[in-house]
């Protein structure tokens, strides 16, 4: 046996294994170093400095910015040391806006747990900073600059594992800060509502736009008949906030707790999930035989298609139609599907309880209003029914086990599933491949699916068709994924994308959570959920065959297209009120062009066609007849360059199109 | 015509430094050169052209007090209000050259665009106070604010033909 590495930590010797820091040597001492900046998944910042620990010969060091070397002496609780943390804490409490018994992190914040474990009894310091303005514009998530202790564990996530970049550090000195870009408002910037932020936030400085005293509201408000739908990754994480074992799934104790609170009807999305995968294989059957719009890329994450709106209107085309599954049974409901009899469509609200905070933005699309008021009226998140059921004061972990009402209450594995990342890919290849060999096959064949990787490329052989498939999940994989197909190293058939790294299980609104592994606990706990189920394939659900008999015909029916589908539209990645950057002040200007400078429009040639129109206008001395602006976005971006002349809006243009129009209409 | 077909310039900058991102700060340099500041659709599509994020390029020019996000004129008068000057009363001149230019409360810039007041803490030419330097080439000391106004209406002439009325001095 060769020789371990070996150091010491407070007396005892600890080996050396392939820890890429101090930090993780120690903590597999069993010594739980406090720490805010540090994160396994993302990159070392070393900001906090609370991780300080002595190293004999060298002093205090940040462990989580110093490499393990054999023989090193470290000591993780020195007088110095103790002194330090609290004053690092001291500093940082100084500033904070102090509201804790309001502060929605409430008992889950770290600050105020390190501050209580590190013993600060007082702050010796005066708060220097200003009260600054809350950020809450977006309808999905919320910013307290007030409440940050600038650990950066938002913007690395924001930028590393989700490629967004919608937020960063800005400004310098005393005014140091996350922001978005511009000093703009969440709203105007880039984020997509993800929500990945708010669960490493070690504060209350990043999160979900509350919906809890509306929804309070409408269940005392007896002319109301609430009913409410669970996403099936809610089921598997609720339990958390209650000291249940991660993975442990609670549907029984929720439905329970829903009707304890009121709710008229209490439904499962994971009904929808299957009739999501009948329509959505449809499709995808559909555009395999016509050979058009591959692959198709899932749309049920509307983080996702936020982000595809704003970065990737050429693949629009692309996504499928379906919408999300809880938007399916808003529509359902709303449209007197049920509740049966009696309930007129407008005493109706929808609550969806979702793992998700993207979805707060998503409800508010024009699109899914399709009978009276939106389709789905609030989104609650994990955390947001926890919070509800601890007002309410019931005892969560005594709550007997409850069912869901018919029809939408019956679902199968598959429609579970779809809150693991690769779960919709398996539920869907367990439909189509059915349908096209015609043939029952064991519903677990497709497991081999299942390897908790954020990027996944799987071949599968349905009927006479070869296949590949791909699911990628956390945003930063997906464009990864997307770069790769661009350059032409990869072909696929059929994408399936989650913005939340892990999928659903792992949203935005989830208990932030508390053991090791919770993103493969709680998906192993969904494939088990499905196994314990009777019935593992959408298309065997008995109520959705009774569902398109009675309703809505067959998949992609024209009903079905009113109520389950969806379409899609480019969007700015940031507003700006403006459009004159460019501006040529020229009075005798006779005609007026502008150009637009998006993301697409610039890739697909704006800059060149741009420079050329100058220059065309230069040779022929009439820079002075022409006005030039550039734009930011007509939001037409899967046909760009798009360019205005005069009146006339030219897509697709090229440098000719441009000068012959410029020509004609300057003659 | 001064402001025309600026955007082309962003361009050939960012080529000039191969859109590379280490190159950040040169750039955006030599932006707030062309544009005397940076305007927010300039950084979004330098970002954009980097392959970073618009939050990112704003992260880094905030961070310097150098850059600066408002439009600032032509004509950058800085007077110094530190303690030798502000002895000497820089507070009348800045008042005068304000009347002049018929800046209200706050504002900076002259709708022109021609001129931005600023206040500086010390320019090091203590013996000269009070003291002012346009566009942080040209000291001008010993001022009194007939002194300033006359260099304000000087410029004026120069810029903008006929708005002097003549005789007036
Ligand atoms: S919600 Fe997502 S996109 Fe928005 S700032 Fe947070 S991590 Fe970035
Ligand atoms: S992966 Fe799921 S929880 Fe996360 S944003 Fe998308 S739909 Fe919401
Ligand atoms: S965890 Fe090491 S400095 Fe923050």
């Amino acid at each position: 046996m060769s020789k371990r590495k070996m150091l010491m930590v407070d007396h005892i010797p600890v080996p050396i294994g392939d820890e890429r820091n101090l930090l993780e040597v120690i903590r597999k001492a069993n010594i739980e170093l406090p720490t805010f900046c540090y994160h396994s998944e993302m990159s070392i910042y070393g900001a906090c400095r609370l991780c300080l620990v002595e190293i004999e010969g060298r002093g205090l060091q940040p462990a989580c910015s110093t490499l393990p070397e054999e023989g090193l002496v470290i000591s993780t609780n020195t007088q110095q040391i103790r002194a330090m943390r609290r004053m690092i804490l001291e500093l940082m409490l100084a500033n904070h806006q102090g509201d804790c018994p309001t502060c929605v992190k409430g008992g889950d914040c770290q600050l105020q747990q390190l501050a209580h474990r590190m013993g600060v009894a007082k702050i010796r310091f005066s708060r220097v900073k200003e009260r600054l303005r809350i950020d809450a514009s977006s309808p999905a998530i919320i910013h307290d600059p007030n409440k940050c202790i600038l650990c950066g564990d938002c913007v690395r996530t924001c930028n590393e594992i989700q490629g967004v970049g919608a937020i960063d550090f800005a400004y310098s000195g005393s005014e140091f800060a996350v922001a978005p870009c511009f000093g703009k408002n969440m709203a105007q910037g880039e984020c997509v509502a993800c929500g990945q932020c708010s669960l490493v936030c070690p504060t209350g400085a990043l999160y979900a736009r509350p919906s809890i005293n509306e929804v309070w509201a409408a269940l005392h408000d007896p002319a109301k008949t609430v009913v409410a739908q669970i996403d099936p990754a809610v089921r598997i994480a609720l339990g958390e906030d209650f000291n249940l074992a991660a993975g442990t799934i609670a549907t029984g104790q929720i439905v329970s707790a829903l009707r304890r609170m009121g709710f008229d009807f209490v439904y499962d999305t994971a009904f929808a999930a299957d009739l999501m995968t009948i329509e959505l294989g449809e499709e995808f059957l559909e555009r395999l035989e016509k050979g058009e719009r591959l692959p198709i890329i899932t749309s049920c994450c509307p983080a996702w298609v936020t982000f595809a709106e704003q970065h990737y209107p050429e693949y629009l085309d692309n996504l499928s139609t379906c919408r999300s599954p809880h938007q399916m049974l808003g529509a359902l409901v709303k449209n007197k599907v049920t509740p049966a009899k009696g309930v007129k469509p407008e005493d109706i609200v929808v609550v969806s309880i979702m793992p998700c905070i993207a979805k707060k933005g998503e409800v508010l699309r024009p699109e899914f209003s399709t009978g009276y008021g939106r389709d789905v009226d609030y989104v609650l998140t994990t955390l947001g029914l926890s919070l509800m059921i601890k007002e309410a004061g019931l005892n969560f972990n005594q709550l007997g086990q409850d069912s869901f009402d018919m029809p939408f209450g019956f679902i199968t594995g598959a429609g579970v599933i779809h809150g693991n990342s690769g779960g919709v890919t398996e539920a869907v290849a367990r439909y189509v491949s059915e349908k096209v060999s015609e043939k029952r096959s064991d519903y677990y064949v497709y497991s081999n699916m299942r390897n908790g990787a954020e990027l996944r490329e799987i071949k599968v052989t349905l009927g006479k068709n070869k296949l590949n498939l791909a699911v990628a999940s956390g945003l930063g994989s997906v464009k990864k994924l997307i770069k790769k197909m661009k350059k032409g190293q990869a072909h696929y058939d059929f994408i399936e994308v989650k913005a939340c790294p892990g999928g659903c299980i792992n949203g935005g609104g989830q208990p932030p959570g508390k053991e090791k592994n919770i993103k493969a606990k709680r998906s192993a706990g969904l494939y088990d959920n499905d196994k314990m189920l009777q019935l593992h394939k959408s298309r065997e659900n008995p109520y959705i065959a009774d569902l398109y008999e009675r309703f809505l015909e067959k998949p992609g029916s024209q009903i079905a297209r009113k109520l389950l589908h969806t379409h899609y539209q480019s969007k700015k990645r940031v507003y700006f009120d403006m459009n004159n950057l460019a501006r040529q002040e020229s009075k005798q200007a006779k005609l007026e062009l502008s150009i637009c400078f998006g993301t697409s429009c610039l890739v697909k040639g704006a800059q060149g066609i741009y420079s050329g129109i100058n220059q065309y206008l230069n040779e022929n001395k009439s820079l002075d007849k022409v006005q030039i602006n550039t734009t930011f976005c007509y939001e037409k971006c899967s046909r760009g360059p798009v360019i205005r002349i005069g009146e006339e809006v030219i897509e697709a243009c090229t440098l000719e199109i441009a000068l012959e129009e410029i020509g004609r209409q300057l003659k | 015509m001064e402001n025309a077909r600026t955007f082309e310039k962003v361009c050939a900058i960012l080529n000039e430094y191969n859109h590379n991102y280490y190159q950040l700060i040169p750039i955006l340099e030599a932006v707030q050169e062309e544009y005397r500041y940076l305007p927010e659709e300039v950084m979004a599509f330098i970002a954009i052209s980097l392959g970073i994020s618009p939050a990112n390029v704003f992260g880094v020019a905030s961070f310097y007090s150098h850059f600066t996000f408002t439009p600032k004129g032509k004509y950058v008068i800085k007077v110094c209000d530190g303690t030798a000057c502000h002895v000497k009363k820089s507070a009348d001149i800045i008042k005068a050259m304000e009347e002049q230019l018929e800046l209200q409360t706050g504002q900076r810039t002259t709708g022109d665009m021609l001129f931005t007041i600023e206040t500086v803490s010390c320019l090091g030419a203590c013996g000269l106070a009070p003291a002012i330097v346009i566009n942080d080439e040209i000291v001008y000391g010993l001022l009194t604010p007939e002194k300033a106004v006359k260099l304000i209406k000087d410029i004026q002439a120069k810029e903008v033909p006929g708005s002097n009325e003549p005789g007036e001095h």
